[in-house]
């Protein structure tokens, strides 16, 4: 038993879940709104993207996307992170760099967060 | 046919180096570990593992022309075709991510403390039966190619989660001996095993590549035992 106190969920288990459910969210949303785009094609106009985006569906999915995107991002960076910033290639330097580097991707990616769902939610 | 052989001897050399040698095979196409006989007998110093010769101890693997397997059952045919007409070199080196210790000889240590960690043993508490514990051939059947394994580190030490978190992951050969003694109905500690692998390191660095089971020279697939045991863990876990 190997304890990690900054992987998302400590615990093995639940980030190979959400990371596997949250990358069907993101695909399902990507192709569904990729759909949209082809279907639509040139006819879009911003008064109708602007509406699509503020319905209220759209936005509780977007929030959603924004959160599984923040999710899957921190549990793949995390991995690598662990893999490459070891004491394997950098001797003593490597927990402090690994800290380092996890710290600034959670702070940036909680700043993407709530900068999403300021955009989102913001009435912008 | 040209050899290229990986060279180390800590204690003569500064650092490793990759020797040539010129190998007359009479147009055979031998095993890797007979043309290693020939190079030996040129070179006396050159130091590699072998005992049974035939694909059993599992004491000479070797990373040949970049794809790790056992010297003794891998044809020069099937590992660099076209090397017999001279048209390609026999590159052979140790196995990848493990200290070498000279030459083509590797320190297996970490492998084992791994090995270890799994407990490859059968764990029972209750009073053992006069003669034996029994099984019922459906039972048995479950043990199938798991069992097999003769612990050559071929699978190991060709994966990268092997290569990067050696203490922390458990590598592909543990993983596939913890899930021989889950599977086996003799066994009563299969919560305390699975208890061990759910950490993100243990089991779940697995990234599924495939690596172990594209080497395995005994066609065992550690892959699917890993699934397995993600699964068993899955169940209690949701």
């Amino acid at each position: 038993m190997v304890t990690s106190v900054t992987s998302l969920g400590r615990n093995g288990i639940s980030d190979w879940l959400v990371q596997r459910v949250s990358a069907v969210l993101l695909g399902v949303y990507l192709i569904g709104l990729a759909g949209y785009l082809i279907c639509t094609g040139s006819d879009l106009e911003y008064a109708t993207w602007h509406a699509l985006m503020t319905s209220l569906p759209m936005m509780i999915i977007n929030t959603l996307v924004v959160f599984a995107i923040a999710a899957h991002a921190w549990i793949g960076l995390w991995i690598v992170t662990t893999d490459y910033l070891t004491s394997l290639q950098l001797k003593g330097a490597a927990t402090g760099l690994r800290l380092l580097v996890q710290s600034v991707l959670a702070l940036l990616l909680l700043v993407y967060v709530l900068w999403g769902l300021w955009m989102i939610w913001g009435g912008a | 046919m040209k050899v290229s052989i990986y060279r180390y001897n800590p204690e003569t050399d500064r650092e490793p180096y990759m020797q040539e040698y010129e190998v007359d095979t009479q147009g055979k196409d031998l095993m890797v570990l007979d043309v290693l006989a020939l190079v030996k007998e040129q070179d006396s110093t050159l130091a590699y593992r072998r005992a049974c010769r035939e694909g059993v101890c599992g004491s000479d693997g070797l990373n040949m022309n970049g794809k790790n397997g056992l010297a003794c059952v891998t044809a020069l045919s099937s590992v660099a075709p076209g090397v017999l007409e001279g048209r390609k070199t026999l590159v052979i080196r140790p196995l990848p991510g493990l200290p070498v210790i000279r030459d083509l000889v590797v320190d297996m240590g970490m492998f084992y403390e791994q090995y270890e960690k799994v407990q490859p043993y059968l764990i029972n508490d209750t009073p053992a039966p006069a003669i034996e514990r029994l099984q019922s051939p459906a039972e048995r059947e479950k043990l199938d190619g798991l069992y097999e394994c003769i612990l050559c580190a071929c699978c190991s030490t060709s994966c990268p989660s092997f290569w990067w978190n050696p203490e922390k992951f458990l590598g592909p050969a543990a993983l596939l001996q913890g899930y021989r003694f889950m599977a086996d109905s003799r066994d009563t500690a299969l919560e305390e095993r699975l208890a061990g692998m759910q950490d993100p390191f243990s089991l779940f660095r697995c990234r599924g590549i495939m690596n172990c089971v594209a080497v395995c020279p005994k066609g065992l697939n550690p892959t699917r035992a890993i699934g397995n045991i993600r699964n068993l863990l899955l169940d209690r876990a949701i």
